[in-house]
């Protein structure tokens, strides 16, 4: 471990062009019919990823249904996640919707003694109706401390698209964190990773001797990381910009990098954190070169099916333009359009500046027009949301639903050819049938 | 407020969708927050459907909610007007816009378009899907067909003679259960009855359509959930009778040919399409007997479930162990049924309660919807789907309707087949010691005993999997009688295990021995 790196090393020269190039870049903006979930749905990863926590949506019967819709099956008796249906009797003021609140939360924590973290989350309704769960949380928390901790953030359309939930929830989780050791460096990762990817990265980071490292969310709801001065933070997902933020309010440092999807992005990724760590050019190839070569000869066997092939990503996750450079760079593909539902220029600096200049970016949606640009480009794969999918297959469009990207593992070197492949099915498919 | 873990339905304006998706040249303006297009996806997904349903929504966001969401309303009924041109249109508003008050129904008026356009007001936090379906397909019916309501005065016309008799076929929606195959079913019967089908509605029909429903003599209410309210409304305006015998069974379907009949003046054909019937044969062959006396818990939509129970007693000799239904709208029907079999009827739409029921009654098969498949799986309980919600796995390729003979002869395979066959059955009885049946075999048709699929999936997802014969705590089992029972076949062990602590409890017995186990096995039998 090297604690004397207090000078953030800049992030190769990349970055400089970058802010030119995002400048200059036309980023198309319409606005109509927007057709992505909201930020609910982010429930559905991340209490598989925090384990001891409980979500309780504060909403109508329409949250409960999407919740469930979009989880698809319904696999769990007694999921940690659940809805406080708000009723008639809510809306008229002839029940307090604090004290039903209070008595549904009750009932629920006596069902569940194993919830250590409940988050109230708000929604549509909710947020129209002005229910301050802001305070609900602060007078829950009293009642059920010390064994339960009671946070709160909104996952409603109108606040937030898709993704956006997790940045909500994980920036309700930074002021909870423990203060760090004043003297000591640590790097805390920030985004929801599967289990086996934190233990690869936990892995490159030790034998690079970049470190302690701390992971955002964790597993346990009480092992969450430390935060202070001396944090620095990378971001492994490019939607995070309010958990970011708060971060940085504790003091911490963002780290500015490409995402770690690909073997480039995930080297630059690793490097942006070696660099502020000091580790030398030596030591960092010696440590990533085995997994970038088993990286590059995973890739290698989608090469030829992907190169040359045209895609077009309707707007969903946020996540459509590192994968992007990354079909675009490491798969020789070709960018049409890349629709993103929200473009955080800060934090795609890196990125941007990778993606070829020709790929028209557009932000935000009118999915009408964008369907009826994406008709007359005829992309060789389209990239959609599950409303999408089969209406442009029944078009003889081949598409790869988006929210296989947030429900896989795609981040670093071990999943660079499951990214490639997740893309590859779609057209092999095709290929191998003849009906 | 209610705490909801899984809903078994969704909200009304999922409902209007329902209705708006299986219409043709309708298209349905929904005013509604970012995210509400998840809806899209269960006619996508779910049905496979190769068309995006005809649904707009403004999706507004926060800062329109500073701004004028009306305007935002109003263009999007006219871009949607532009781009479809449909026939007509319905507008309404989902659970946040009915909060923010904007009058969609008032707004697109203003608009003026040539076409109808057609309100529905959906109260979101009192009503849900089924009854916004009834309310949506009601609405549209009134709308279009009530222009052309014959004035008190003037008598209905009498049928010309020699002239078919007529029908509409009311309540098949989008995302319905086999509604694709039980309208082809049942008008492939009306058909051999010598009655031909003036409109199908709301699957498959255009506004234009819904204008003629006037000219049938009779409309058969296929899905009482979706097309009472519509139904009774024809029937004061148009005159036209009901058909509410709902097909589902051999017996059922005998009593609909019945009541079509005697609304059609011609002399009936005999029992047509009976030929296909293999149910009565099938239930009949000595192989079934083993189906006698299954214990059957049902749960369902309540025209499914009430159906079903029929079917499960005079068809195939099950007996009925529970019954129940989400549908509070026809929560009387169900009670009556439920007296009839003499059990407690169940209405609610609290999922637990239903796990919990199911757990106390130990029935042998579970007839219900997605959610009690999963509540049978846990539970290493035999389970057929007979109701919505379903998944996309009861969207099946093959035609497989539920209703008419040929849906009876589906309700005979798809019910039995979680269950043991009877020689397979005896045989594994005999046989139970040898390495290859053990005391957990399962139907040899299943491949992968059904506890273990469970087990895998809790393990996988963490949860801890659950006993599927719950122990009664007051009562403890000596070894040996415990060892005895796990030399019970598994498929009757849960009721033997229950039998033998009932009869315990009943004699003040706290402790089971062998003989208590063997006296309990005389007392009840088999």
């Amino acid at each position: 471990m090297n604690g004397n790196a207090a000078v953030p090393a800049p992030v190769p020269a990349v970055d400089s062009c970058a802010e030119v190039n995002a400048g200059e870049r036309e980023v198309l903006r319409q606005r109509g019919q927007r057709e992505v979930f909201c930020g609910l749905t982010g429930i559905i990863w991340l209490h598989r990823k925090i384990q001891d926590a409980f979500f309780l949506v504060i909403g109508s019967r329409t949250c409960a249904h999407l919740i469930q819709s979009a989880a698809g099956v319904m696999i769990f008796a007694e999921p940690r996640f659940a809805t406080a249906i708000i009723g008639e009797r809510d809306l008229a003021g002839l029940a307090d919707a604090n004290d039903e609140l209070d008595r549904v939360t009750d009932r629920l924590l006596a069902r569940r003694p194993d919830i250590r973290l409940l988050f109230l989350v708000g929604s549509c309704p909710s947020e129209v109706i002005k229910l301050d769960l802001d305070k609900a949380a602060q007078r829950l928390s009293k009642r059920h401390a010390p064994s339960v901790r009671v946070l709160n953030y909104s996952g409603s359309g109108i606040e937030t698209t898709f993704t956006q939930g997790e940045d909500a929830c994980l920036a309700s989780l930074v002021p909870c964190l423990p203060a760090a050791n004043a003297n000591e460096s640590s790097l805390m990762v920030v985004g929801a990773l599967a289990d086996v990817v934190e233990d690869q990265l936990l892995r490159l980071f030790g034998d690079l001797g970049v470190g302690p490292v701390g992971f955002l969310p964790q597993r346990a709801a009480n092992k969450l990381p430390p935060v202070g001065p001396k944090t620095r933070f990378l971001l492994a997902q490019p939607f995070l910009g309010d958990t970011a933020r708060a971060l940085e309010a504790r003091g911490a440092r963002h780290i500015q990098a490409p995402f770690p999807f690909g073997v480039e992005g995930t080297t630059a990724w690793l490097r942006a954190a070696a660099d502020v760590w000091g580790v030398d050019e030596d030591r960092f190839n010696r440590v990533t070169a085995p997994a970038r070569q088993r990286a590059g000869r995973a890739l290698a066997r989608y090469q030829d099916m992907l190169a040359g092939r045209r895609f077009f990503f309707f707007p969903d996750s946020q996540l459509e333009i590192p994968i992007a450079r990354f079909l675009a760079r490491e798969l020789a593909m070709t960018p049409l359009e890349i629709g993103t539902p929200y473009l955080h220029r800060q934090h795609l600096a890196a990125e941007l500046a990778l993606l070829p200049e020709d790929a028209q970016l557009s932000e935000g949606q009118d999915v009408e027009r964008q369907l009826d640009r994406c008709a007359a480009l005829r992309p060789d794969i389209t990239v959609c949301g599950l409303g999408l999918a089969n209406p442009l297959e029944a078009q003889g469009l081949t598409t790869k639903w988006s929210i296989e990207l947030l429900f896989t593992p795609i981040h670093g070197y071990e999943q660079a050819g499951d990214l490639a492949e997740l893309f590859a099915r779609p057209l092999q498919r095709n290929t191998a049938l003849a009906v | 407020m209610e705490l909801a873990l899984w809903t078994y339905e969704g909200p009304p304006h999922i409902g209007a969708m329902r209705v708006a998706t299986a219409m043709e040249d309708l298209h349905y303006v929904l005013h509604a927050p970012q995210g509400d297009t998840y809806a899209d996806l269960l006619f996508t997904m779910i049905e496979r459907r190769d068309k995006r349903p005809p649904v707009t929504y403004t999706t507004f966001q926060a800062r329109d909610l500073g701004g004028d969401t009306a305007q935002l309303f109003k263009s999007a009924v006219r871009n949607a007007y532009e781009r479809f041109r449909p026939q007509a249109l319905l507008v309404g508003a989902s659970c946040t816009a009915e909060l923010i008050q904007d009058d969609p129904g008032g707004l697109a008026k203003a608009l003026d378009l040539p076409v109808p356009v057609i309100p529905v007001e959906l109260p979101a936090y009192q009503r849900k899907e089924n009854w916004g379906a009834a309310e949506t397909f009601y609405r549209l019916v009134r709308a279009l067909a009530g222009p052309h309501v014959p004035d008190s005065t003037a008598t209905q016309p009498k049928r010309i003679a020699g002239r078919k008799p007529s029908c509409n076929l009311l309540g098949p929606t989008a995302l319905g259960f086999r509604h694709r195959d039980d309208v082809q079913e049942v008008t492939r019967l009306l058909d051999d009855l010598g009655v031909s089908i003036n409109v199908v509605a709301p699957l498959g029909a255009t506004p234009a359509d819904l204008a003629r429903l006037g000219e049938a003599d009779f409309n058969v209410v296929l899905y009482p959930e979706v097309a009472d309210t519509a139904a009774r409304w024809l029937e004061r305006s148009f005159k036209q009778p009901r058909v509410t015998t709902v097909p589902i069974g051999v017996g059922a379907t005998r009593d609909f040919i019945a009541e079509v009949e005697s609304l059609c003046f011609e002399a009936p054909a005999a029992n047509p399409g009976e030929a296909a019937s293999r149910l009565p044969w099938y239930s009949r062959s000595v192989d079934s007997t083993y189906l006698t006396g299954k214990r059957v818990f049902i749960f369902g939509d309540a025209t499914h479930a009430i159906a079903a129970a029929r079917v499960a007693t005079e068809e195939l000799g099950f007996q009925i162990v529970g019954l129940g239904s989400y549908s509070r709208e026809f929560g009387r029907d169900l009670r009556a049924a439920a007296e009839s079999y003499g059990v407690q009827p169940l209405i609610t739409d609290d999922y637990l309660e239903v796990e919990s029921r199911i757990a106390e009654l130990q029935p042998e098969l579970v007839l219900g919807t997605q959610m009690e498949r999963h509540i049978a799986k846990r539970m290493g309980i035999g389970c057929a789907v007979i109701s919505a919600p379903v998944h996309v796995q009861d969207f099946p390729a093959r035609y497989s309707p539920q209703m008419g003979f040929e849906g009876a002869n589906v309700l005979f395979d798809s019910w039995v087949h979680p269950l043991m066959m009877g020689l397979e059955e005896h045989l594994i009885g005999m046989f139970r010691e040898d390495a290859e049946f053990g005391t957990d075999a399962r139907p040899s048709h299943l491949g992968q005993a059904a506890e273990t699929i469970g087990a895998t999936d809790a393990a996988r997802y963490g949860e801890a999997p659950r006993d599927s014969t719950p122990r009664n705590s007051e009562i403890s089992w000596a070894d040996e009688a415990e060892r005895e029972l796990g030399k019970v076949p598994f498929f009757v062990r849960g009721k033997v295990r229950r039998n033998t602590e009932r009869f315990a409890r009943d004699g003040g017995c706290a402790v089971i021995t062998l003989e208590t186990l063997y006296d309990a096995k005389a007392h009840f039998g088999r």
